[in-house]
């Protein structure tokens, strides 16, 4: 096709480049590690480390050339494995931390930056391997440092497991009082997906090939920008232009990720198209929500246009891409966003008002610190209250809390890196204990018969 | 394989010249050429063919940041594909 240059177009996309903070945030392979399993848990171990190695060897390298050919920086380089829990079930190993270990000696072989898949899908009921696996959480996320790891307790068809739910209170409890930062790479989710190429919740679903290439793009600063020169226009307007520029954007990635399939021989799963924010001002979804005409995110007003802003990014990425997935919709991590953390520091963004804003987006309560104190029923209700959302809204949902150790609400947690820094934020103070100890099984919403 | 240079410097004599006698050196092919003045600063946009550098992409890439910055210019080489996708259906 012939190609003439358009100064407008090359100079739009360098600046958003350059300026906006536009990068691809990360290029996920999934590697399905079902064929590792042995009795053993060491030839498990060293079948599951050869097996991520071979498959991933070149990611790193290709992820590079693809970005200094393109101009484009992809952030993070990623791997999801089958949830280990199905991978460890024949071992007869009651602590699943050396699979851990194992990953995050490959991770680091490969030179990535996380490594998803220390995870049970328990959504109706738990095995005994996914016992294993939970019970061995707190530890492997304390003695590894690029594992991240997810466990699905609910889903649309099959209504929240409270006996898992009860679980991970206790769990999020134990990881923190060993640190805190190793609640940042546990996420409990609903109706979790099985091709999300974001951590801390990736995995490598079962129903996924052999090896596949996912890729997550970004971008609230591009849109932030777009927005702004929409300054007093009605909201038809500013759902167009985050459509535009949602389009643009998810191009971009699709192009990343067809390259990175090609490259690495791989076949291409999905884009999730995602707003995700970074620590970095000029880079957050609060902002956005205020260029719409809110004074400050977790004000009156901030669900519906939260609302509109995950709509128009999906309408306006799923004609650029081939195959839409994951979780694909606006993140809103307290601690990775300037903006809401600037908000929860003043009061104006509470926990309540997050939980509504989950209905409407991406994903739910993530990155959020609480007191170090917090009861584990106190956690796990959070996380029911969660799960109630995503089942009855058919929509993946997930609870992320890091209970901070030794700190009270006023105080702030400092993670570094991406997952920046968060005040603690206050919770209500009736107990929920005697409703988490009841357990079984709430069952699935009505809507779940749909045949 | 076609890419997008793209130079940006504080508006001085010589810009042009010096970027394209570069280009010429490593065997590359200009399509297409534009230029703007933004305020002072100058904008140069060339669409150019590697079909016959010698050079691979990356060594390219560094070798024209390597000369632009002893001359104070900004220059990257992208693919020219980016371009398209964004913005062409």
């Amino acid at each position: 096709m012939s190609y003439l240059i358009n100064s407008n177009e090359i100079l739009q996309t360098i600046e958003m480049i350059d300026q906006q903070h536009l990068d691809v945030r990360t290029v996920t392979m999934g590697v399905n590690l079902l064929d590792c399993a042995d009795r053993d848990m060491a030839v498990c171990c060293s079948r599951i480390y050869d097996k991520i190695c071979r498959k991933a060897e070149h990611l790193v390298s290709t992820a590079g050339e693809i970005e200094r050919e393109f101009g484009i920086p992809i952030v993070n380089k990623r791997v999801s494995v089958t949830p280990v829990s199905l991978v460890a079930a024949a071992c007869s190993d009651m602590d699943y931390t050396p699979v851990a270990l194992t990953l995050d000696r490959a991770a680091k072989t490969l030179g990535i930056d996380f490594i998803g898949g220390f995870s049970a899908l328990a959504h109706k009921g738990l095995t005994e391997s996914d016992r294993r696996l939970i019970d061995s959480i707190p530890r492997a996320l304390t003695e590894t440092d690029l594992v991240c790891a997810s466990v699905n307790v609910a889903s649309t068809r099959a209504g929240i497991n409270m006996d898992a739910v009860a679980r991970m209170g206790q769990v999020i409890r134990e990881t923190a009082d060993i640190d805190p930062i190793g609640c940042a790479k546990l996420v409990v989710f609903a109706n979790a997906v099985e091709d999300n190429p974001f951590m801390a919740g990736a995995f490598h679903g079962i129903g996924e090939p052999e090896c596949v290439i996912n890729v997550g793009v970004s971008g609230p600063g591009v849109v932030a920008h777009a927005l702004k020169a929409c300054k007093g226009q009605p909201f038809d307007i500013v759902a167009e232009t985050i459509k535009r520029t949602a389009f643009k954007i998810t191009r971009m990635g699709q192009l990343v990720a067809q390259e990175a399939s090609h490259r690495l021989k791989v076949p291409f799963g999905v884009v999730d198209l995602s707003l995700a924010p970074t620590p970095a001002r000029g880079d957050s979804v609060a902002e956005i929500l205020e260029i719409m005409g809110l004074e400050i995110c977790g004000t009156h007003g901030t669900t519906a246009a939260l609302a509109l802003l995950n709509d128009a990014v999906k309408k306006g990425g799923v004609m650029a891409s081939s195959h839409v997935g994951g979780l694909s919709g606006a993140f809103i991590p307290v601690s990775e966003d300037s903006g809401m953390i600037a908000a929860a520091e003043v009061g104006a963004l509470c926990l309540d008002k997050l939980e509504a804003m989950t209905c409407v987006c991406s994903v739910g309560l993530d990155m959020i610190a609480v007191p170090g104190d917090t009861e584990a029923s106190t956690i796990s209700a959070i996380i029911a209250d969660e799960a109630a959302i995503g089942i009855v809204n058919n929509k993946t949902t997930a609870v992320r809390l890091i209970p901070a150790k030794g700190k009270q609400v006023g105080e702030r947690i400092d993670f570094g890196g991406l997952l920046g820094s968060a005040p603690i934020m206050p919770l209500h103070t009736g107990s929920s204990a005697e409703f988490i100890e009841r357990g079984g099984r709430i069952p699935a919403p009505l809507h779940s018969l749909r045949n | 394989m076609k890419a997008i240079v793209s130079v940006f410097a504080r508006d001085s004599k010589g810009i042009t010249a010096y970027v394209t006698s570069l280009l010429a050196q490593n065997e590359i092919n200009i399509l297409d050429i534009s230029q703007t003045l933004m305020q002072e600063y100058f904008a140069m946009i060339m669409l150019v063919d590697l079909a016959d550098c010698p050079l691979p992409f990356d060594k390219l890439a560094e070798l024209l940041k390597e000369k632009g910055a002893e001359r104070s210019l900004d220059i990257h080489i992208q693919r020219q594909d980016i371009f398209e996708a964004m913005h062409r259906i």
